[in-house]
């Protein structure tokens, strides 16, 4: 037992087993780590990030129809629709806010569209340097955000 | 609090912004030295009046708010409200709806003890579990993220069912999840059941009798390490628990080291609950019908839950208008801390960190 002891001692048995641990565990695969402003990380499909409002693809018109259910639905009261009624008596969105340093994500507004005109997507990159900035209007929520990128 | 000091008791302030205070709890502890003569913990530093948002809300806008009580658990917190609104509505979420919350609050549970064994371990001196933690907190975030597009705050149940259908590969990424977890307890076990510095740090220390515990409230692995096999999901099943076949763990000194091992092996419980459920997700809807302006009748209901950290109960009053006129709280975490004193007098500073630890409360809830 001794000797056995001895030779373990000697060989550098613990160290070895030590580094084996270290070893294994630096299978590419098993690495967790995000090279962030590098690579933007993939989220899921249904994440609820920066709002959008919805435009139609061929006729590039505004989905909404300024039903005013997303503002009632919002838990924070943060929407804000503003609409005319046209000639035949049809409302017309005018202008559409949405402030961003209050909202929590939750999902209620786009759950309450009727029309899939307001979505939350997967854009993550929401800071700015202004609190003015965080209130998105329509055109910034037709458009979405644009982050400065620094990498090519 | 005694204001003329003894000359030889030392008052020391620990927290609000002590690292190993989980969060902002603030502790006055009186010493004797290195000895704990008696405590005094000073709540409400996070508090935000969430019960008051309730009452300014209506049903549907305040189930993200629960999210943020406890947000370590927030699938259980959500669970629980819907629960509560359910009754008070008297609908019963479909077949469909139910397995999936009873997978995902397991997830929930098991990321939350992951969490607590984490910064636990950390507390008391081991680095390396918590980055293990992490690792696999990280796959069951990822399931939330695919199932409901937030990970931590997630508001993944409504009222009356699910709002998203189980998306696809569904199935699949939990079943993956069970497969490869259990080994990954054995790995933290490996770091730490026997680790000789792990077991004198925590063998008897914090000691909790069954009697103390049904006197201060204390429900939870508190109370189960102390040797009481009280689990609400055997006791009162709630959303169908009482289809899947799972033990209580419990332990018998109700030291910190018991609870520790009640908590790992509630993690293997949660994941032998997961393969249950999974096996037979029934199909069908997944939204029970529910009135598009939720209105209750008069009346109130209380509903409680075995979230991961305790009895988590929802005391809803309804007077029939489209706000509840009261909203009230029983999070496991605050009457948990009430034990704190009991547990730490006569320990060691050093102890009352690991106490700190054990109790697993997060200041969210207890605030509020």
């Amino acid at each position: 037992m001794k000797v056995v002891q001895f030779l373990k001692k000697a060989l550098l048995f613990d160290l070895f087993e030590g580094l084996w641990v270290t070893f294994r565990n630096q299978n590419p695969k098993n690495i967790y780590t995000e090279q962030y402003p590098l690579e933007r990380p993939p989220v899921a499909e249904r994440y609820r990030g920066a709002p959008r409002l919805n435009l139609h693809p061929q006729t590039n018109e505004t989905l909404c129809i300024a039903c005013d259910l997303c503002r009632i639905a919002c838990p924070e009261n943060l929407i804000v629709v503003g609409f005319v009624r046209d000639e035949r008596n049809r409302k017309q969105l005018t202008h559409f806010t949405y402030d961003l340093s209050r909202c929590m994500f939750c999902g209620l507004c786009e759950d309450a569209c009727p029309v899939d005109a307001l979505e939350l997507t997967q854009d993550f990159e929401l800071a700015s340097y202004t609190r003015e900035g965080q209130i998105w209007d329509r055109q910034m929520l037709e458009e979405g955000p644009r982050p400065t990128r620094y990498t090519s | 609090m005694n204001t003329v000091l003894d000359a030889n008791e030392l008052v020391l302030n620990m927290g609000p912004q002590h690292p190993s205070t989980h969060g902002v709890l603030r502790v006055i502890l009186k010493l004797d030295g290195e000895r704990v003569t008696g405590l005094d913990c000073v709540i409400g530093y996070l508090h935000r009046g969430v019960e008051k948002i309730g009452e300014n809300r209506t049903y549907a806008m305040f189930a993200p708010y629960v999210d943020r009580m406890d947000y370590v658990s927030a699938v259980s917190n959500g669970l629980g409200y819907c629960l509560t609104v359910e009754k008070l509505l008297g609908v019963v979420a479909p077949p469909r709806a139910e397995a999936a919350r009873v997978i995902l609050t397991e997830l929930n549970r098991i990321a939350s003890h992951l969490l607590w064994l984490g910064t636990h371990a950390l507390d008391v001196g081991a680095i390396t579990p918590l980055f293990y933690c992490m690792r696999e907190r990280e796959e069951a975030l990822k399931i939330f993220e695919n199932y409901c597009g937030a990970r931590l705050t997630t508001h993944a149940f409504r009222i009356g069912g699910l709002q998203y259908q189980l998306h696809e590969g569904f199935e699949e990424q939990v079943r993956a999840f069970c497969e490869m977890f259990p080994a990954k307890i054995d790995e933290y076990e490996r770091l730490l059941t026997g680790n000789r510095i792990w077991r004198e740090r925590l063998e008897g220390v914090g000691i909790l009798t069954v009697e103390d515990c049904k006197e201060l409230g204390v429900t939870g692995p508190l109370l189960r390490a102390a040797g009481l096999a009280w689990d609400l999901r055997k006791a009162i099943p709630y959303s169908g628990y009482e289809r899947y076949e799972f033990d209580v763990p419990t332990g018998s000194r109700g030291d910190t080291l018991d609870r520790y091992t009640v908590r790992m092996e509630e993690m293997r419980q949660s994941v032998r609950i997961m393969k249950q459920a999974v096996a037979n997700i029934p199909s069908g809807p997944i939204m029970a019908k529910v009135p598009k302006v939720i209105k209750p009748p008069v009346g109130e209901c209380y509903v409680s839950i075995e979230a991961p950290k305790g009895e988590l109960g929802y005391f809803i009053v309804s007077d029939g208008t489209l706000n509840p006129y009261r909203v009230r709280v029983r999070p496991p975490g605050f009457l948990n801390l009430q034990a704190l004193e009991r547990m730490a007098r006569g320990a060691l500073v050093a102890d009352v960190v690991a106490i700190i630890g054990t109790i697993d409360f997060v200041m969210g809830e207890v605030d509020r």
